[in-house]
């Protein structure tokens, strides 16, 4: 597997060229998709619109799940051309240029939730010598200032892609020396394609409102359905898989172009140009 | 996109700065007003992490009076007021300006809504 944190900074891998690509990719957008759709299951929130930080938001492509479900979030991200495809595509959350190593300022509290999709193996590279910015001391800031900004009984899941054991073991050590409780948990094990890292944490000990302790989701097993869509995919002589989604495409993007259109009719002063990136597909259906 | 719900959240993280490090101050604000629909359950359930003082007058500074100096005791029923708290937190976004810290003057340039968070290496917190 390539190694996109190897070839360069972030800020510069994520260029503006890469980002259009990045996110104009359905493959992509679909497993980033799922594998939001899977933090969101993991994070396991009460009932109800919750206010949470998305972690290395880049252009957008996990925000937009919280969008559908309710949810009001802030993202950061260090790449500005990611950040400014996320504006042309007129996500609902506010966006900060930030770099997570640096830590944030977010008063205690703020947040019932944190999700970050495909980002913590990018804090695991130091870019410079100096001690301030080794991957240790990047992390620490990052864990201990998340931490506080989490209220109490909340939870943080990050999907991410682990160079190796030391990796993990680096990560979740600071993770918990931060007061973070929680583990790993596994998707597929046993798949090597469809097999997906999520760490779990904790804030607090015990469940809001309900005093039982929280507990470390099972990952899941069996036949994972990212790998029958697979198939397809690669099977792809056959044309049902792409004209289904074609049709889905479209339908988005009508239900999108009327609910802009009866704004505008309301009297509703900025609401953007129909672009390229309107109705793009978001859910995964299988 | 910075809207007062997000501002009113955020606090200075420069390295030492760590009291009267919040709210930051608006400087040059341009915003923009967008409709989006209100949704009185999410406005009940975050009320409680507010600062309020500090959203009346991050309000003000941006030329919004609507709120009360303290907020009703009946919140989470008066309709009225929820709605003016709909428009204030999530309605209102400072496109271009900056947010000051009033205690290190740390400049936060917003551009396109967006705010620079980033710090130069000497501001960031030692480890
Ligand atoms: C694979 S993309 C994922 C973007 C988004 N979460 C999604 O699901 O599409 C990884 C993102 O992490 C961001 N990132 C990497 N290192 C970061 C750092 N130190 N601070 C903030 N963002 C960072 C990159 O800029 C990039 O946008
Ligand atoms: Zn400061």
């Amino acid at each position: 597997m390539s190694r996109p944190e190897f070839e360069a900074p972030p800020e510069i891998y994520y260029g503006d060229e890469e980002a259009k690509k990045y996110t104009s990719n359905t493959r992509n957008q679909e497993i980033q998709a799922q594998m939001t759709d899977r933090a969101l299951e993991l994070l396991s929130l009460p009932p109800g619109p919750a206010m949470l930080l998305d972690i290395g938001c880049g252009s957008g492509l996990s925000g937009e799940i919280l969008d559908e479900e309710g949810h009001v979030w802030v993202g950061v991200d260090i790449a500005p051309s990611m950040l400014e495809v996320a504006l042309e595509r007129e996500v609902e959350g506010d966006l900060f240029l930030q770099d997570i190593g640096q830590g944030f300022g977010f008063r205690p509290g703020s947040f019932d939730g944190a999700i970050s999709i495909s980002v913590l193996q990018w804090l695991c590279n130091a870019d410079t010598t100096s001690p301030t910015s080794s991957p240790y001391a990047r992390l620490t800031r990052f864990f201990t200032t998340l931490h506080a900004s989490l209220s109490n009984g909340s939870k943080a899941v990050f999907q991410f892609y682990p160079q190796n054991d030391d990796q993990i073991q680096l990560i979740m050590g600071v993770a918990l020396k931060a007061g973070f409780t929680g583990g790993l948990v596994v998707d597929y094990p046993n798949s090597k394609k469809a097999k997906k890292y999520f760490l779990c944490l904790f804030v607090g000990g015990s469940v809001p409102g309900k005093g039982r302790q929280q507990q470390l989701p099972q990952g899941l097993t069996g036949e994972p359905e990212g790998i029958q869509y697979e198939k397809r995919r690669t099977e792809n002589s056959n044309e049902r898989g792409r004209k289904d989604k074609k049709r889905r495409n479209i339908k988005d993007k009508e239900w999108i172009l009327k609910k802009k259109d009866l704004y505008r009719r309301r009297g509703k002063e900025d609401v953007p140009r129909d672009s390229k990136y309107t109705g793009r597909r978001r859910k995964p259906i299988f | 996109m910075v809207r007062l719900i997000t501002h009113n959240l955020l606090a200075c993280h420069v390295k030492g700065c760590d009291s009267n490090n919040f709210p930051l101050t608006f400087s040059d604000a341009e915003v923009e007003i967008r409709e989006t629909e209100y949704n009185a359950e999410f406005l009940k359930g975050f009320f409680p992490k507010l600062e309020w003082k500090a959203l009346v007058d991050s309000a003000r500074q941006l030329g919004d009076v609507s709120l009360p100096e303290t907020p009703p005791i009946d919140y989470d029923s008066n309709e009225e007021f929820l709605r003016a708290l709909h428009h204030v937190l999530l309605e209102i976004h400072v496109q271009e300006g900056s947010m000051i810290c009033p205690n290190c003057k740390h400049v936060y340039r917003i551009q396109s809504g967006i705010p620079n968070m980033l710090l130069a290496e000497h501001e960031v917190a030692g480890r």
